[in-house]
């Protein structure tokens, strides 16, 4: 009875935790697919911006035709910026956001675990770290899962769901519907660094840089071979502009931390281009330079 | 322009061929093009050199070779107007992608009538040193290989491997069905070329492509036996 309780019970409010690009992501698609949205970040406005940068989205949206002003209006009213964890005590679902330290995610999961109502889930986007050992820190294990969306997230539609070593049946089977409630496209992954995704794009774009250190030829160069030649819509330089160094910092120290494959291993220039401020689309220049940091899609 | 075949073109079919030759009456380019495209342009400076220097541009059809091989090098300073190039495949299938491969001190006049006549055809064009496995090759075979080896190690189904790739990334196509394009023997010959050519573990063909490759020869074998 107890686990037929918990299967259906619909996610209808949750939380995001970290307004970041993929914060902020994850926020449209929850609001948009009806959820009430709070957003939590401990950097002062960062909550609201990204609430901003949700309304830039959704006029773009507006403006093609593809959802009305109402709709838009009610997507927005769904979003809330909150400035304390004892906001959320009454929410069905947490996801984190936070940048990928293990140690942080913990200490956030931990602050979380005192406040949230027992029934709440806790979700982790991690793309990198064991869902098993971030759970492990959280309080509630059972009740943990890895929901890993992809940039952007309010446009890619695939969910990786990875379950951890304690994660119970009802837990999955609620985040499960829960992606799917929201329109998402869930895909059940191991709990294994990277999962799928990641597993294989973290070393592709580090090849890439790789080939620029040695000469081999220019971003914009690579960026035009990739999309002519396999048909993708973004080439490795455009995709890592909007990750960020700084993100593909901490993806590389993960999966290379865990691994130990030499793919994974960070290359030297992506450091130096983080000291000199180029972070990529957010800093208005990374291995392409951007007259606007709107978010994708915006 | 004069296009000088010797054997047959990688880049162009004979309808492109005639569009190629179309597009520019521009008698200061010459293209080799084929199979020994390289030896060809050896064999015609040994004969017609005193020619050279009325042209602004020379291409070379390259395959999976480096450029160096037919001009020469010089410590890190080798360029003139010849340029290689090779129009990437899928498969049998050309894409829009031309690599068109530039030596250190290649001339900047000559890459831009490079450039100028690719686009015309309607091409993509990337301009890259001359290294094994140029752009496309360099990133792809290391790709392909770690989706073959973890297709064994039992990460995901190869449908849900190219699923999640085609969904998270908005690939057209996942690794598998990439391959299952390409050829997997096909693969397997051209990283090991590079695995060779790079010295680099990652190139190494995965398994899978090992086992279409010597499928591959025993069914040749097989045909030249009956």
């Amino acid at each position: 009875m107890q686990a037929n309780q918990h299967s259906t019970q619909q996610v209808q409010k949750l939380a995001i935790i970290g307004a970041g690009t993929m914060g902020t992501g994850i926020a449209i698609v929850a609001a948009r697919g009806g959820c009430k949205t709070f957003i939590f970040d401990h950097r002062a406005g960062l909550a609201e911006r990204a609430i901003d940068q949700a309304k830039i989205f959704l006029d773009r949206s507006v403006n093609k035709g593809k959802m009305t002003v109402h709709e838009r209006d009610e997507i927005i009213d769904r979003m809330q910026a909150v400035d304390q964890l004892d906001q959320l005590a009454d929410v069905d679902l947490v996801i984190e956001a936070v940048f990928e330290s293990l140690q942080v995610k913990h200490e956030v999961f931990q602050a979380l675990n005192q406040v949230c109502k027992p029934s709440c889930l806790f979700a982790s986007n991690t793309s990198t770290i064991s869902i098993t050992e971030i759970a492990g820190g959280s309080g509630r294990d059972d009740r943990f899962i890895g929901l890993h969306f992809c940039l952007p997230a309010q446009l890619m539609k695939l969910v990786e769901v990875s379950r951890g070593l304690n994660t119970s049946d009802e837990c999955f089977e609620r985040a499960w519907a829960f992606c799917e409630h929201v329109g998402q496209r869930p895909v059940h992954t191991q709990d294994t660094p990277g999962f799928v995704l990641n597993y294989f794009l973290i070393p592709f774009n580090n090849d890439a840089i790789r080939l620029v250190e040695q000469g081999v030829a220019s971003p914009a160069d690579i960026d035009v071979a990739i999309k002519a030649a396999l048909g993708y819509a973004m080439g490795p330089f455009e995709l890592l502009d909007l990750v960020g160094m700084d993100t593909q910092l901490l993806l590389c120290e993960a999966m290379h931390g865990l691994t130990h494959e030499n793919r994974a291993a960070c290359p030297p220039l992506v450091k130096r281009m983080i000291a000199a401020g180029r972070l990529g689309k957010k800093t208005g220049i990374g291995f392409h330079r951007y007259s606007d940091q709107k978010i994708f899609g915006a | 322009m004069t296009i000088i075949q010797a054997g047959q073109s990688r880049s162009f079919s004979e309808d492109a061929l005639e569009a190629l030759a179309a597009v520019k009456s521009d008698p200061s380019m010459l293209v080799f093009l084929g199979a020994q495209a390289g030896a060809s342009y050896q064999q015609w400076m040994q004969a017609e050199s005193s020619q050279h220097r009325d042209l602004t541009l020379i291409l070379i059809e390259l395959d999976l070779e480096c450029l160096g091989q037919y001009t020469g090098e010089s410590q890190g300073l080798e360029g003139s107007k010849v340029l290689g190039f090779a129009r990437y495949l899928i498969g049998q299938k050309p894409t829009a992608l031309v690599e068109l491969v530039r030596q250190p001190g290649s001339c900047e006049q000559a890459i831009a009538k490079a450039r100028n006549c690719f686009e015309t055809l309607g091409l993509k064009l990337a301009i890259c040193a001359d290294r094994p496995g140029r752009i496309v090759d360099r990133l792809i075979r290391p790709y392909l290989n770690a989706a073959l080896r973890r297709l064994d190690e039992g990460l995901a189904s190869a449908k849900d491997l190219d699923a999640t790739l085609r969904m998270g990334l908005g690939y057209p196509h996942g690794p598998i069905a990439l391959l299952d394009q390409m050829g997997l023997a096909d693969h397997a010959k051209r990283s090991s070329y590079l695995a060779q050519a790079l010295g680099d573990v990652d190139f190494i063909p995965a398994r899978r492509a090992q086992v279409a490759l010597e499928r591959e020869k025993q069914s040749d074998g097989s045909r030249t036996q009956s």
